[in-house]
């Protein structure tokens, strides 16, 4: 089993990530540098947080139309998976890999902080160390990170199961105060059709260890090594 | 021929402008009444293409593919000279 953390000009996350896959659960992870493209083929491949390109244009857009990313859709469209966390959705919901866009908050400036989130749909390879409705904290850091998708596409992901996770109180209620950026119907995991590429605001890789407050982000690279051992 | 195009993104009807909602208030602070305040991108582009057509569809395709996301913009070609 082999990961990698795709290092565009700006990520600021990949380290952290690496850390999370070859440090804590000892599985084999490549830094790839954006330019280098994808050497051989990966069991997933996660688009780090970050600034890539400094978010000129919208965060995200010049990412997204970057070589490796043709290399990334033909890696999704065999089925192989893509986790994009934070800078990472933003590029994933730019190159159409996953519906919608993460756009401005609804308050225009920077979150950054603990927030709770129900997980929707634990059926998947992202999600599967989870339990369906379990409330987990995991901390936000974006400016722009609401989500907008046309009102049939929403329809569409909801009656799909392709919400992974959503805003919410402690104790799992979808309140407008627990919704810090505005997200459609509190909208902050999402996934493709296939059901392989998922697109996540908040980040995992800060909340892997008790020591940093809460270790309730392992849980997404946890389900991506059993996905993969499964699959064989 | 050179052209200069002209291209404006803006958002789409109804879509949420916090940005444009923050410097109304900000111009209200200063006694600047207003009704409505909207922001938008411009991009002033100076190409080669065959003719103003030509220009034009080139324009398109960028903001097809780049300029605009069609989840949140609609946009606006202006073949300068």
């Amino acid at each position: 089993m082999r990961f990698a953390v795709i290092q565009f000009g700006g990520s600021n996350c990949d380290y952290d990530v690496h850390y999370v896959i070859s440090e804590i659960f000892g599985v084999d992870c490549d830094l790839l540098w954006y330019k280098d493209g994808l050497p051989r083929n990966y069991d997933a491949i996660i688009i780090p947080g970050g600034f890539s390109y400094g978010d000129y244009l919208r965060a995200g857009a010049i990412a997204a139309r970057t070589p490796v990313m043709t290399e990334i859709i033909e890696h999704a469209r065999v089925g192989r998976l893509v986790l994009g966390i934070c800078n990472g959705a933003q590029i994933l919901a730019e190159s159409g890999l996953v519906p919608g866009i993460f756009t401005i908050n609804r308050y225009p400036k920077f979150i950054c902080r603990w927030v709770n989130l129900r997980v929707e749909n634990a059926d998947t390879p992202f999600t599967r160390a989870y339990s369906e409705g379990q409330v987990i904290r995991i901390p936000i850091a974006h400016k722009e990170g609401r989500y907008v998708a046309p009102e049939d596409t929403l329809k569409t992901l909801e009656a799909t199961g392709r919400v992974s996770f959503r805003f919410c109180t402690p104790g799992g209620d979808l309140l407008p105060d627990a919704n810090p950026n505005g997200s459609a119907n509190h909208i902050t995991g999402v996934l493709n059709s296939q059901g392989n590429v998922m697109a996540m605001m908040p980040h995992p890789e800060r909340a892997s260890e008790e020591v940093l407050g809460s270790s309730d982000g392992k849980g997404i690279i946890a389900s991506i090594i059993r996905h993969v051992e499964e699959k064989g | 021929m050179k052209f200069l195009v002209k291209i404006t993104i803006s958002l789409k009807e109804g879509m949420l402008d916090p940005e444009a909602t923050a410097i109304r208030h900000a111009l209200a602070n200063l006694g600047f009444e207003t009704e409505e305040l909207r922001s938008a991108k411009v991009f002033f582009i100076r190409l080669d293409a065959e003719s103003e057509g030509a220009a034009r569809e080139l324009a398109t395709g960028m903001c097809e593919r780049l300029l605009a996301n069609p989840v949140i913009h609609s946009y606006e070609i202006e073949v300068l000279r």
